[in-house]
């Protein structure tokens, strides 16, 4: 498996990736593509990056053995604690890494899109560490549903535009955030929030969240002595499961498993699973699987988490599923939710409802790998996000919410 | 008569050529027919249709919301093969102007067959770069098509030469770092781009995009560019117009402004 070399120098993974862009955006790639190999040659930007993860996030984030949780799958399974990061997700590991980069070439602005809101509040969390101008581009539906992160954005010092155009969600964010980018690159890095985009986003981000899998791999050798049997990821943009998965890929005895976005189900059209219900072709910058009618149009992705409901996916899961080397799966609302609840119940840890997508999808293959090894299975997963975010749309989920709490405006309103 | 007929024609002219986007069915495919051919009579030279899509990250405000206005309505992609069929049939010359993905999702061999039987002469692709397009210039040669690609005020002298070489027909300069949309003034940056491509190809027409919309606009990148290349501005005609006559009437009107425009380059 050649993984560890990929992508190829224009940014293939296969015949995914590479740089689907207006030829204004080619010199900004190039430069960052050249600024982000001189970074990792350097010794003095990795120290700097690794004193901002240890002792401003709080990695390396634990591996933790969920003993009740295990029983009630009849798995072991060890929780890698990215929900204990500052800021609450996996995401303040890239949001670091590339302001630290935009630092190092000089560019005093700072631009991201967001959805939910989650990479717009962590992008505006190291602008405003490092002193970086910083503006999120956040469709109008979402601003409005995701009322309290576009207060924490402009608390933190982030100017907030809401994008009018087309469906006016994150894809529209994203488009917007291209836009101005194609007019502002001499002074602005675009703080890209997965591991998807054109050539070199993919791998940047990949490989500013790859000490997620680095550091599972390491704590799971120390705590057991070998390897996990397998290792599991929600799957979005799919930076989470490709920072945990990178690691792994070279042990083939570790089987990959990606969780998508199921939404009501692949089989109604109202989903977010780009692999296992979308199919090749062009998005934001980069040949991957989308979401798309049969005209190639984009289709309006649907999930009950906002982290996870995009019509695309990045280019290098596009290549590991075509390769075999993972396995991606749909898990619907209703699925991940049960395994929000158990988690709360079992561990007493409140996930992200994305995070919640790998657990249940866990749970569906706990017993099948069972069956398969002839003895209980050891699953990393990876536990992205906190669930803080999602008390409201959990609590409305679950009709515990008083009504009078209900009214109260704000968060996912 | 194709792109490099009409580019020539002008030159002995001493004016550059005017060419007018809309996107197709907007806001209906019939109207849209009749917006382009309106162009083409009141003195667009060549009418560049756009590919409605869903994603279209190299336009503004009034493409976006035209193209969205295209899309609700049902517009496919087999429509606007149509549409040029009918445009192109009246003797205008017609180039497309589309995002890749719809033309992957038709299949590129195929899409390009279609579009010159279409009768369209070329393709201009905004989010195609020559690195990537490996298919498409196979599919162009094989179906006698010219390619656009574009390049921008950012496009370093080494990757200059490599999309010019790799254009057919002629070679669409993005005036400024930005998107499509009108501006108050012509960029500065334009002359300097327009000089730079010469220098790797002086036989190579430079059409020049992004911000022109007035008679005088035209009449300035007339002076320095072999084309001159409108969109929004057009297009807001019809959007903002009450009513269809209205429309097509200031189109026209702006059309022929434009070509008054092309006419008298301020050198």
């Amino acid at each position: 498996m050649s993984a560890p070399s990929l992508p190829d120098l224009s940014g293939h993974f296969g015949r995914y990736g590479g740089r689907f862009v207006p030829e204004a955006l080619v010199r900004a790639l190039d430069e960052l593509d050249a600024a982000y190999r001189s970074a990792k040659a350097d010794p003095a930007f990795r120290a700097r990056f690794d004193d901002l993860l240890v002792n401003y996030a709080g990695v390396p984030s634990l591996l933790y053995r969920a003993e009740r949780l295990s029983e009630k799958l009849g798995a072991e399974i060890l929780l890698k604690r990215e929900d204990l990061n500052h800021t609450g997700a996996h995401k303040v590991r890239n949001v670091l890494g590339q302001a630290l980069l935009a630092k190092r070439m000089g560019k005093p602005r700072v631009i991201a899109e967001t959805g939910a809101g989650q990479h717009g509040v962590a992008s505006a969390t190291a602008a405003a560490l490092l002193d970086l101008e910083c503006v999120v581009y956040m469709g109008e539906t979402d601003t409005e549903r995701q009322a309290l992160n576009v207060a924490r954005m402009r608390m933190l010092g982030a100017t907030v535009v809401p994008v009018t155009n087309g469906s006016r969600t994150l894809k529209d964010a994203l488009n917007e955030a291209l836009r101005d980018w194609v007019a502002s690159v001499d002074t602005t890095h675009y703080l890209l929030g997965t591991a998807a985009g054109p050539h070199p986003f993919p791998e940047i981000v990949r490989d500013f969240v790859g000490g997620i899998g680095v550091e599972a791999r390491e704590q799971c050798l120390a705590m057991l002595g070998r390897l996990p049997d397998a290792v599991a990821a929600c799957v979005g943009g799919g930076s989470n499961a490709i920072g945990i998965f990178h690691a792994f890929v070279p042990d083939e005895s570790v089987q990959l498993y990606g969780f998508e976005a199921g939404g009501d189900g692949v089989d109604t059209g109202r989903h977010a699973a780009s692999i296992t219900g979308g199919s090749s072709g062009v998005l934001h910058g980069a040949r991957t699987y989308v979401l798309q009618d049969e005209d190639g149009q984009t289709v309006e992705s649907h999930s009950i988490s906002a982290g996870l409901d995009y019509p695309g996916v990045g280019p290098e899961h596009a290549w590991l599923h075509d390769t075999g080397r993972a396995e991606y799966e749909p898990v619907t609302d209703d699925e991940a939710m049960a395994a929000f609840q158990l988690l709360c119940r079992t561990e007493g840890i409140i996930p992200a409802i994305e995070s919640a997508h790998a657990l249940a999808g866990v749970a569906r293959i706990a017993p099948l790998l069972r069956a398969e090894l002839g003895r209980t299975p050891t699953i990393v997963v990876n536990l992205s996000g906190r669930g803080d975010k999602d008390v409201h749309t959990a609590g409305a989920y679950f009709g515990i919410l008083d009504p009078v709490e209900a009214l109260v405006p704000g968060e996912n309103a | 008569m194709s792109i490099a007929e009409v580019f020539a024609k002008a030159r002995a002219e001493d004016r550059a050529v005017l060419v007018g986007c809309m996107p197709a069915g907007f806001p209906t495919v019939e109207d849209s027919i009749a917006s382009m051919i309106a162009m083409h009579e009141a003195g667009c030279d060549v009418i560049e249709v756009e590919l409605p899509y869903s994603d279209p990250v190299m336009d503004g405000p009034v493409i976006q919301r035209a193209s969205d206005i295209a899309l609700s309505r049902g517009v496919r992609t087999g429509d606007t093969l149509r549409i040029i069929e009918a445009v192109a049939g009246t003797g205008a010359p017609v180039v497309l102007m589309t995002y890749w993905n719809p033309v992957e999702k038709y299949g590129v061999n195929a899409f390009a067959r279609d579009l010159s039987a279409a009768g369209a002469t070329g393709m201009i692709t905004p989010d195609l770069i020559p690195d990537e397009a490996a298919e498409w210039i196979a599919a162009a040669d094989e179906h006698r098509l010219d390619r656009t690609f574009l390049v921008s005020p950012s496009s370093t002298d080494d990757r200059l030469a490599m999309t010019v070489a790799h254009c057919r027909g002629f070679v669409y300069a993005t005036a400024l770092m930005g998107v499509t949309g009108a501006r108050t003034s012509v960029s500065s940056q334009a002359p300097e781009l327009v000089d730079r491509v010469r220098h790797t190809n002086p036989d190579m027409p430079v059409g020049v995009g992004l911000g022109v919309g007035t008679g005088a606009q035209a009449a300035e990148v007339a002076g320095f560019a072999d084309g001159v290349i409108v969109g929004s501005a057009l297009i807001r005609q019809v959007l903002e117009a009450p009513d269809r006559a209205t429309g097509l009437s200031r189109l026209r009107t702006l059309s022929a402004e434009l070509a008054e425009g092309v006419r008298n380059p301020v050198k």
